[in-house]
């Protein structure tokens, strides 16, 4: 069984790694849908198709004690950062193995071995958290870096734009990530929001930005590298677009009827797995053999996960009135 | 020493003792504080631990909880409690949730000051007390200093404390002088009985502790004063033995009548020791109103100490539960 820890440095320069986490989040996801459909877990999910590469790309540029405050749309994080598949599910189905230990659910995603602060399910929640995270880094003379990881739609709460300034003032070693999937929640971005491209909001807070292609795995890691040196040398913020899209509804029970006629088609012409695929192919480590058989694996590690998740224990009563207060004294 | 000076006492004193405190909040640092609650600290401490924010509770609420996640101690200050309102997701759903959502891997020692309560003529959106905003929210504890001493000591507790803290100051209060013993230790959770006596036990918080101490002398009635001083956890064997002893007990509380703390005393009390009671529990609280501007009308929204003088008499001499002087005066219903 290996750690979080493990599961992320295996990732370093390891294109196949990255591609096999990228199917395994893709079966994840495939799987999670399908159980929720079948009622064997409760409550609501969203999920990350379509988002891979950003994860991925995410996880290989930050290092493992770098942090990140993301969403509730997370299995993808999770996954990509090195919480391990089972894990991950056994949070989904309210397990005590979870990585919350089952008192979070699916928009809960947490390890501190790999950065991962509690995701939260509030729109804008993690950005204030993020800067905060960024500000100790800062006094603490430390060389980390904090990312606020973040759909479209927050772009238009007051999180954001209170954040980003803070973060501009104070020169903090942060990047903010938008994952730009084209749609909040059931709205579409352009319906809610007046400008195509959102990362010129940074130009209000004299921060520099960028617009990356998020289905490219190579793109994501060239412009984040961009922005995470500028934060470790101390140069401040960064504000990132990704353009990706949601594959999916915005939660289980959404079909996603009202995207326009082709939309989705069109994306899924740049599938994030696709266009790795295709680049692995053309650099000669990977062939058709070789693809069947990775995605054979990936359906093997979720499969186990199901499996050993459902077999896991309920968390206790006596769970349910743990770590609301932390009785660890100061020295 | 005046309140305000308590406060900055203890600040000066957990930062001296501790360099991961920090502190920052809205004109705190160049200023000082609107209220003057941190003096000298930029001078002291420097610009690093001690900071002005720009007009952004929201991202500087949750920076706080951030940044006591990763190993610092904040106290940040919100100037008054209203301001809390744009900020509450960064502190009731964000950093009173970190520890219990990472099966306790992050913990969030972080202080949140706010100035609050009535009497100084701020008008309805700058002097409740809003307790209720933030006493129900499992993983954020709830304090209210009533004097110098408490403020001091119990401020030096909440930023010594591993979860966070909202600790609210009476602002009528800064101004007044009270004696400090900066050896002195406070427990949160731990309630201050302040006089004791036997026929009836009188729970209060903040600057309400002052108004039912003068009530009490005026009335003559042998009165336990329990300050609460801690409003989550709060104190309920204190309260408790208090009630069983007097078999009497009322709460004298700044919020209005609808919804404030003093109703989950009561309640609790009622049930666990309802078989002491001599006669029913009740509250002294201000009316479902705003908060009045004019002055005379703001004196009047505050329970007053003949008010409460004259509730206390008449709930120990004859046993009754006195009505709310707005029903009396056929004000409201």
């Amino acid at each position: 069984m290996s750690t979080s820890l493990e599961r992320r440095k295996v990732l370093k320069n390891n294109d196949l790694a990255c591609y096999e986490r990228m199917l395994e989040i893709r079966q994840f996801e495939k799987r999670t849908n399908e159980l929720f459909a079948a009622g064997e877990i409760r409550g609501t999910t969203h999920l990350c198709v379509g988002e891979e590469a950003l994860n991925l790309g995410l996880a290989t540029v930050l290092n493992h004690d770098d942090v990140i405050a993301a969403t509730y749309r997370s299995h993808g994080i999770a996954l990509a950062f090195g919480i391990s598949a089972h894990s991950v599910m056994a949070e989904i189905m309210g397990k005590s193995t979870g990585c919350a230990g089952g008192v979070g659910g699916s928009m809960h995603m947490c390890d501190s071995s790999v950065g991962v602060l509690p995701t939260s399910a509030i729109i804008g929640g993690g950005m204030p958290v993020a800067a905060g995270a960024a500000l100790a880094f800062q006094i603490q003379k430390k060389k980390n870096v904090a990312v606020a990881y973040f759909g479209d739609a927050a772009t238009n709460i007051g999180a954001f734009h209170e954040s980003m300034n803070l973060a501009a003032i104070w020169k903090l070693p942060i990047v903010f990530v938008i994952n730009n999937n084209v749609y909040g929640e059931y709205t579409r971005f352009d319906l809610s929001t007046p400008i195509e491209d959102l990362h010129i909001r940074a130009d209000s807070y004299a921060m520099p930005s960028m617009k990356i292609d998020g289905m490219d795995i190579y793109a994501v890691q060239t412009g984040m590298q961009e922005a995470i040196d500028r934060a470790r040398r101390g140069d401040g913020p960064t504000l990132v677009e990704a353009k990706t899209y949601r594959f999916s509804g915005h939660s289980r029970a959404d079909q996603a009827l009202y995207r326009p006629e082709g939309e989705l088609e069109m994306w899924q012409k740049r599938d994030p797995i696709l266009l790795t695929e295709q680049a692995l192919i053309k650099k000669g480590i990977l062939d058709e053999a070789k693809i069947a058989q990775m995605k054979a694996d990936a359906e093997k590690i979720v499969e186990a996960a199901i499996e050993q998740a459902s077999k896991d224990p309920e968390p206790t009563l006596k769970d349910m009135f743990s770590n609301i207060f932390t009785t660890q004294k100061v020295g | 020493m005046r309140f305000r000076q308590a406060i900055v006492a203890a600040l000066t004193d957990e930062m001296a003792a501790d360099e991961s405190v920090i502190f920052f909040g809205e004109d705190v640092a160049a200023a000082e504080g609107p209220f003057k609650t941190s003096e000298g600290l930029l001078d002291t401490y420097g610009p690093i631990r001690v900071r002005d924010t720009p007009i952004s509770e929201m991202a500087f609420t949750g920076a706080a909880v951030g940044a006591a996640m990763m190993g610092m101690r904040p106290v940040i200050e919100i100037m008054f409690m209203e301001f809390l309102g744009v900020a509450l997701d960064a502190l009731v759903t964000e950093g009173a949730k970190m520890h219990y959502l990472s099966k306790g891997e992050y913990s969030v020692p972080m202080v949140v000051r706010a100035s609050c309560g009535s009497g100084l003529g701020f008008g309805s959106q700058h002097s409740q007390t809003l307790e209720n905003w933030v006493a129900a929210t499992p993983g954020l504890k709830v304090v209210q200093p009533s004097d110098s001493q408490s403020a001091y000591s119990l401020l030096r507790a909440s930023i010594r404390d591993n979860n966070p803290v909202m600790f609210l100051e009476p602002r009528i209060l800064y101004a007044e002088r009270g004696e400090v013993d900066t050896s002195l230790k406070m427990e949160i959770g731990k309630a201050r009985v302040l006089q004791t006596g036997t026929d009836i036990t009188v729970v209060s918080l903040g600057n309400m502790v002052n108004v039912a101490r003068d009530a009490i002398k005026e009335s003559g009635v042998s009165a336990e004063l329990i300050d609460l001083a801690t409003l989550v956890p709060w104190d309920r064997a204190t309260v408790l033995d208090s009630v069983k002893k007097t078999g009497r007990l009322v709460v004298v509380e700044e919020s209005p009548w609808s919804g404030g703390w003093g109703s989950e005393i009561i309640s609790f009390a009622t049930g666990a020791a309802f078989s002491a009671l001599k006669s029913a529990p009740f509250r002294i609280t201000a009316p479902d109103v705003p908060v009045p501007y004019n002055g005379t009308l703001e004196a009047r929204y505050i329970p007053t100490v003949p008010n409460v003088a004259a509730a206390i008499s008449k709930a120990v001499s004859a046993n009754e539960v006195p009505q709310p002087w707005w029903i009396t005066e056929g004000l409201s219903k």
